[in-house]
């Protein structure tokens, strides 16, 4: 324990909901530009695929949670494809960071009663209809009021809006392009050992930083991939979740869209080069119990490598301005010390907005990451870990995990799961 | 009535209902930079908002403020995203803190108002223009009309200023 507030954390007591709730199923469609079918058909294939992993009929979920950014199908459409009948939904708005405040809304929701087991969800053709980058239709939206002072300046896309934060850490604490690039090196050899990631081919630190530049700081594979796809994550309470096929992963604390001040305008409040992880880390380690030391792995968000190295050392992996050494000096990879979105992520697998990093944390803690590892007779997965190209992603006993989730400089998201020992 | 201007072939649209930056955006086009006040912190505010962010107090006045700052930050767009930017970049847009109460009311605050970098004619710059600007450079706000009653604020070089030998630019050039 090596952060003030991290010391103060009562271990003792069991503080709010931790471990009475886990994620017992996980599910997604293909990674894909291109899918030729709609938010609502990859809604449903991802969540069947849920469902199936958590061994449920549509008489086990009556509780659903989406979010989008009118991109995509809202929930009574989707229930009702499935034959589920909901006795609570809600669609929300929003894109990053909204996974872990998602699950803790469900967490609340189960707890007061109003049902008993949610099904999450993100369906989006992000290549193909409304796509990530800015470009299209987000381009095309009228510019209104408030928007007047960041998108006539030419100030839209994510990268374009996070770059004075970048640039800004770079500036204050001596932070390398290199260095940075190192965090895709570490997606895509984790992504090489995921058949389904839409990049597998492995990068070098040269190859990032002579790819051409979108806006400084970002060359074009310092940023996260536009695809089509569906992912879904299903929660009950952990009692309920032990009598599912797979082992619980037990929700320990969680943190939804935490911001800085002036989340009107975050910029207003410094220093910028500091994220909402400063916040959020204080929510999420007391409420845990544990602190980052603790952590086995973990899915920092990656919509650029930028966004993975503020938080992981916001959230206290390293310290304030080391977050450029933490990510480079091979802790992040698998086979070092704690392994970072060991799907490949966002900038490697597909993009789900948060949502694949969950599921690939949920399914380290199970120790069955679908790998391209030996299948036995008795269809247990045995892993080698031997993490060549083509190879094993799966790290050896994980205890806990934890996921941090961006929307933006002044919010995010983050949650600690572990594995059930009852 | 909203005010309505095509910018750079974009639609700008302030809606009838949105007061506080329908005056804002007025107020550029007299070329006046002003920002609310709070009445009961005393205490400016960037961008328009509709209470004052360290008292939640909602009177306020809209007083002048002197359009002089340093480059805190900024973005070098190379490729571009919204049509309108097309044939601009590269371009950049400056996040300036004002010298008018940085620092205040804490360290690491300050007003950071936005605006691309252009001329003193209001031009977007050059290339090499943009070569010799970055975090520490000094600033000047400028105007540029959307309608006759709606302007846009944007940055210049503060050619009177005196400038740092090497403002801080990243470093791969």
């Amino acid at each position: 324990m090596t952060l003030s507030s991290v010391s103060e954390h009562d271990v003792t007591s069991n503080r709010y909901l931790r471990g009475k709730y886990s994620i017992c199923g996980v599910g997604e469609t293909t990674y894909r530009r291109g899918s030729a079918e709609s938010t609502r058909s990859l809604a449903t294939w991802a969540i069947s695929n849920a469902m199936k992993d958590a061994g449920m009929d549509s008489g086990d979920i009556d509780g659903m949670l989406s979010y989008s950014g009118n991109d995509s199908t809202f929930a009574p459409w989707v229930a009702g494809d499935l034959g589920i009948r909901l006795n609570f939904y809600m669609d929300v708005h929003g894109g990053g960071s909204s996974t872990e405040a998602l699950i803790g809304i469900a967490m609340g929701v189960i707890e007061a009663g109003m049902c008993k087991t949610v099904a999450i969800y993100r369906a989006m053709n992000g290549y193909s209809a409304v796509r990530i980058g800015g470009t299209g239709a987000r381009s095309a939206a009228p510019i209104l009021g408030d928007q007047i002072h960041h998108r006539a300046y030419g100030w839209q896309s994510a990268g374009q809006m996070f770059a004075p934060t970048f640039l800004r850490h770079m500036y204050d604490y001596g932070t390398t392009p290199e260095q940075v690039a190192a965090v895709k090196v570490a997606h895509s050899k984790h992504a090489s050992n995921n058949p389904k990631a839409f990049y597998k081919q492995r990068y070098t630190v040269e190859d990032v930083v002579s790819s051409r530049i979108i806006c400084k700081p970002l060359h074009l594979l310092d940023c996260c991939v536009e695809t089509d796809n569906a992912t879904c994550i299903i929660v009950t309470r952990t009692e309920r979740a032990r009598d599912c096929p797979n082992p619980p992963a037990v929700i320990q604390s969680v943190v939804g869209r935490c911001c800085k001040p002036r989340a009107d305008m975050h910029y207003q409040h410094g220093p910028i080069s500091t994220v909402a992880g400063h916040y959020a880390k204080d929510i999420l380690w007391s409420n845990a119990g544990l602190g980052p030391e603790d952590v086995d792995v973990t899915g920092s968000y990656d919509a650029f490598t930028f966004t993975t190295m503020l938080q992981l050392e916001d959230y206290g992996f390293c310290k304030k301005g080391e977050g450029g050494e933490y990510v480079s000096d091979g802790t992040i990879e698998l086979g070092g010390r704690r392994p970072n979105n060991t799907s490949g992520g966002h900038l490697c697998e597909g993009y789900t907005h948060g949502m694949n990093m969950v599921i690939e944390n949920t399914r380290q803690l199970r120790g069955n990451v679908d790998d391209s590892c030996p299948i036995n007779e008795d269809g247990v997965r045995e892993h080698t870990y031997n993490y060549e190209e083509g190879g094993c992603r799966q790290v050896k006993n994980v205890e806990v995990t934890a996921n941090l989730g961006w929307a933006m400089p002044g919010t995010g998201s983050a949650m600690v799961m572990a594995k059930d020992h009852k | 009535m909203p005010i309505q201007g095509d910018y750079m072939g974009m639609m700008l649209t302030i809606e009838d209902l949105d007061q506080e930056n329908k005056d804002f955006f007025k107020y550029c086009s007299k070329k006046e930079f002003r920002l609310q006040r709070g009445k009961k912190s005393g205490l400016l505010r960037y961008p328009p908002t509709t209470a004052c962010p360290w008292t939640g107090d909602r009177v306020s006045e809209w007083v002048p403020v002197e359009g002089r700052g340093t480059v805190h930050s900024y973005v070098e767009v190379h490729h571009p995203i919204q049509p309108a930017f097309k044939d601009k970049v590269p371009y950049m847009i400056i996040l300036a803190d004002l010298d008018m109460q940085k620092g205040q009311p804490t360290e690491h605050e300050a007003l950071r108002v936005a605006g691309n970098l252009m001329t003193e004619d209001g031009e977007f710059v050059s290339p090499e223009t943009i070569k010799t600007v970055g975090i520490g450079t000094r600033v000047k706000l400028i105007y540029v009309d959307v309608t006759n009653e709606f302007a846009l604020p944007h940055w210049t070089i503060d050619k009177e200023a005196e400038q740092p030998q090497k403002p801080w630019r990243y470093p791969e050039e």
